[in-house]
């Protein structure tokens, strides 16, 4: 009792460690959110990714931490059961360009697309584009077709931080936001020659 | 002239007309907002906002002239620019919106659920109290410093915690506040970004809140820009006047600590 009373003066007179921070941190959190339409407070959950991620503070990741993300998302991707990884580009620029999904304001019933001008730009028409990520003009064209580059663009698109660890790109795949047809054309207009990004 | 130098023409002509017209943009944005900046609507919620704190309100019926919002009661000017701070009598960090909620509540008589029932209006038929006191009492910072100490034990656990909030990835597509604001010169579309990790970005951004939004018609508070960052990040909503909304605002006011403050400002 006298050791429990020692301890918590000690604590009391010292600043919070960091990870006291982090725990509090988490806690208010927790308590300052309340579910919106389709998000939930599980929204809140962090997976071992997330987490790694946060306390890696807008750095990158050590190596050895890095590639263990790295192998832990690699293992999540699941390819086409058809084999075919190539969709139809048309409807992959309307997935580009749709800014809607997940949002508590969004219709759950609604489109759910995957705003990649937000981030990069892609086609030469397109001006409205972000610059968070790179720019992806003539992605396919530079690259090729080849059985490689098509797994790896559709394992890219499917879970980012197998390839580049606490990217800022979502996992649209593994965290279920696109589905396996939308990632085969989005997959179609990096890579299909007749796509405006390969012009 | 060769093919080959033909394609290099021509290449370089498309560049030059994607870069005059990515430029034009940015140009056309920024004449829209100097035009803007010699009438800013801020003004009608600052009028507004002043005529209410001075109003007999509340089932109590008593002004505003009581509410210390952190350097005594009824003093407003300079105010804003030392939010968010620990306040002894409720023995909590509180930003201004909370403190005005706080003042509703303990001065005027009005039950919690009153004083927060409207936060933020819409821009036409639903007006928010709130976003009128809050434009009034920043406006008495125009033209100050910002200072937000760290004295109490209570306010440097608000900072971390909101840093430790800043950095945090959730929801369905990861994002945190560090996703978007964690570079220099990045946009999302063709909309500039902050980057809030450094003094300058989170200076310029800060000091700027709250701020006429031209595309909602609508005064907008920083528990709002908390709010809706949220909601784009895919979280669920925000609560206002939460310990998540306090400590994230401490940690970015602290942050823009020695910018002059310029608000309430306008923008897109």
């Amino acid at each position: 009792m006298f050791a429990a009373a020692t301890l918590l003066a000690a604590a009391c007179a010292t600043a919070p460690s960091d990870e006291e921070i982090s725990s509090k941190a988490t806690a208010t959190l927790k308590a300052s959110f309340k579910p919106a339409g389709q998000a939930g407070l599980d929204r809140l959950d962090q997976d071992e990714t997330q987490r790694t991620c946060s306390a890696a503070a807008g750095k990158a990741p050590a190596r050895d931490i890095a590639t263990k993300i790295e192998q832990a998302n690699l293992a999540t991707i699941r390819y086409p059961a058809d084999g075919k990884l190539v969709g139809d580009w048309k409807n992959g620029e309307k997935i580009a360009q749709e800014g809607r999904g997940k949002q508590f304001s969004d219709d759950p019933n609604g489109p759910v697309g995957a705003n990649c001008y937000a981030c990069h730009q892609l086609s030469k028409s397109e001006l409205s584009f972000g610059t968070i990520g790179p720019s992806l003009y003539q992605y396919g064209k530079s690259r090729g077709n080849s059985v490689e580059v098509e797994r790896y663009t559709y394992g890219k698109i499917f879970n980012s931080e197998a390839f580049i660890a606490c990217s800022n790109m979502p996992r649209f795949g593994h965290k279920g936001i696109l589905t396996e047809q939308q990632i085969k054309d989005v997959t179609a207009l990096l890579l299909d020659p007749a796509s405006p990004v390969n012009q | 002239m060769t093919r080959l130098s033909w394609l290099a023409a021509l290449a370089g002509m498309a560049c030059a007309s994607l870069a005059s017209a990515q430029t034009s943009t940015t140009d056309e944005i920024a004449k829209y907002r100097a035009a803007l900046q010699d009438g800013n609507p801020a003004e009608l919620w600052e009028a507004r906002g002043e005529a209410l704190w001075k109003a007999k309100r509340g089932p109590k019926q008593v002004t505003f002239e009581g509410c210390d919002v952190g350097k005594g009661p009824g003093v407003v000017k300079g105010a804003y620019a030392e939010l968010p701070r620990y306040f002894a009598d409720a023995d909590r960090v509180m930003d201004l919106e909370t403190r005005l909620v706080w003042c509703m509540v303990r001065l005027q008589g009005y039950s919690e659920a009153d004083a927060k029932k409207n936060p933020f209006g819409n821009g036409s038929d639903k007006r928010s109290d709130l976003e009128a006191l809050t434009a009034y009492v920043t406006s008495e910072s125009r033209g100050v410093k910002m200072n937000v100490a760290l004295g109490h034990p209570k306010e440097v656990e608000a900072y971390r915690v909101g840093e430790k909030l800043f950095y945090y990835r959730g929801g369905t597509h990861d994002f945190a506040c560090a996703t978007c604001h964690g570079e220099d010169g990045k946009r999302i579309r063709l909309q500039d970004l902050p980057n809030l990790m450094k003094t300058e970005g989170a200076q310029k951004a800060y000091t700027t809140w709250p701020a006429y939004r031209v595309s909602q018609g609508e005064l907008r508070t920083f528990e709002w820009r908390l709010y809706d960052c949220f909601r784009q990040q895919r979280f669920p909503e925000l609560v206002y006047d939460s310990d998540a909304a306090i400590a994230l605002t401490t940690y970015l006011a602290h942050n823009a600590n020695g910018g002059v403050y310029d608000g309430p400002g306008i923008k897109r």
